[in-house]
């Protein structure tokens, strides 16, 4: 089920945000898996309360970057939703 | 310069009430007065996240057999790695459950042996399955992460569908549906366990069906039965590459099979440091990237997907550990796969005991 701006998403019960002190990087744990994130991956994940729907979470990073990331955040999060790592 | 490992399987011990006979523990078994000593334990997890290890199992054997498991699991968590215990739930008392709750252990694994529990039992080797409904029931209500792990053989493979509702009736987060994999104990028993191919075909749609079904409540991870496969599964991400095992006594592996390979030397926490293990050790160096491997492999674009397979599985089949995993259909010796699932079946199984006689010398 694809992701829209209307979504809200939340991480996984079993999924937790860090930020790995070895390699200087934030990363998405979750059972027997880890994903490496980017510090603009992990900006869009820490918005992700099951609160906010993708368009309030791109309203916020407009206002860091002064640019429409509506549909990067839609197609980030959904890649996440197809693994089951986000719920929306 | 090796790749950061990312998991570390910590066999804490080789003890455990249970005698399944597809356990993947070798032949020859780590005694009790043999285990590593807890400071040694807690050690090594402070090495493994120093080394960039993000996730760590507490397996065994059954952890729970140890009394320190909490005192291990505590460490873990204020390290920052996401551990999970995997157990059978026996010796799960609701003490010990609130205990390892309140350090902070986040996500418990616990296996089953089947829907129809006299069957379950009856593979366990012992009266279980009804203390394990307890346990499940227990690491809900405290609230934990819960995986249900079944493996999955001849003799359960047709209630495929009643294993994962079962373990959707007691709000499981993740399923594991493992087939057998044939190492230490289950290849002794290869030949009780094989299922046919009509089972292996009508299981893997009914896996598919429920994997849709109960998608965003439980995750369900099927493992694919190798032998009845074209190509072999991937090792680990290839050897070295992101995972550690440690033995009950120290010995760090590069995957739970090793120790079969008896060209490998594998070196012991108890005298290195795991980084130095990680980074120099023979074993872990003996078949890393792809300068070992030969044809059809070393001219194979598949070498970048699949690493040529399990070298466990190569030594144990062939007798060398270089050779192509055998389950892969371009391997000179995938006939030896196809013999063992067209094998007559077995009614007997070996059990898993830990006995003087198998204890490892």
């Amino acid at each position: 089920m694809a992701l829209t701006a209307l979504s809200v998403p939340a991480l996984w019960r079993l999924a937790r945000l860090e930020f790995d002190r070895v390699r200087q990087q934030p990363v998405l744990l979750y059972p027997e898996g880890a994903v490496l994130l980017n510090q603009t991956g992990a900006q869009i994940l820490e918005l992700c309360d099951g609160q906010r729907s993708i368009a309030d979470i791109a309203r916020i990073l407009e206002e860091r970057y002064h640019c429409d990331v509506t549909a990067d955040v839609v197609e980030y999060l959904s890649q996440l939703e197809e693994r089951e790592l986000v719920r929306g | 310069m090796a790749n950061a490992p990312t998991t570390l399987l910590a066999e804490i011990t080789h003890r455990c009430p249970l005698h399944c006979p597809y356990c993947s523990n070798p032949l020859a078994m780590v005694g009790g007065d043999e285990e590593l000593p807890t400071a040694d334990w807690l050690r090594v997890f402070a090495e493994a996240r120093d080394l960039g290890v993000l996730q760590l199992g507490l397996s065994g054997g059954e952890p729970l057999a140890r009394k320190d498991v909490e005192e291990l699991a505590e460490a873990a968590h204020k390290q920052g790695l996401y551990t999970t215990l995997v157990t059978s739930g026996i010796g799960l008392t609701e003490a010990r459950a609130k205990k390892l709750r309140d350090v902070g252990l986040e996500h418990v694994q616990i296996s089953i042996q089947d829907s129809d529990l006299e069957m379950a039992d009856r593979i366990a080797g012992m009266s279980a399955a009804a203390r394990k409904t307890e346990a499940v029931a227990l690491v809900r209500e405290l609230g934990f992460a819960l995986s249900i792990n079944a493996v999955l053989h001849r003799a359960n493979l047709d209630r495929i569908g009643e294993i994962i509702e079962l373990a959707a009736s007691w709000g499981a987060d993740r399923l594991e549906l493992a087939n057998t994999q044939y190492y230490g104990w289950a290849l002794k028993n290869r030949a009780a366990l094989m299922p046919t191919a009509a089972q292996v075909s009508s299981a893997q749609a009914v896996a598919d069906e429920a994997k849709r079904r109960h998608r965003g409540r439980m995750q369900i991870i099927y493992v694919l039965p190798d032998y009845h496969e074209t190509y072999p599964k991937p090792c680990y991400g290839g050897w070295g590459n992101v995972y550690i095992v440690l033995t009950p006594d120290g010995r760090a592996l590069p995957c739970h099979g090793a120790t079969e390979i008896t060209s490998l030397r594998f070196d012991n926490v108890r005298e290195r440091s795991l980084g130095w293990i990680w980074e120099e050790s023979q074993a872990f160096n003996a078949f890393r990237g792809d300068d070992w491997m030969r044809e059809p492999c070393r001219s194979c674009p598949r070498k970048a997907i699949d690493f040529g397979g399990c070298r466990c599985q190569a030594f144990a089949l062939t007798g060398d550990a270089t050779n192509t995993d055998p389950v892969c259909t371009l391997a000179p010796f995938r006939a030896l796969i196809d013999q063992a699932v067209a094998a007559a079946p077995s009614t007997d199984y070996h059990y898993r005991y830990l006995t003087v006689a198998n204890e490892r010398r």
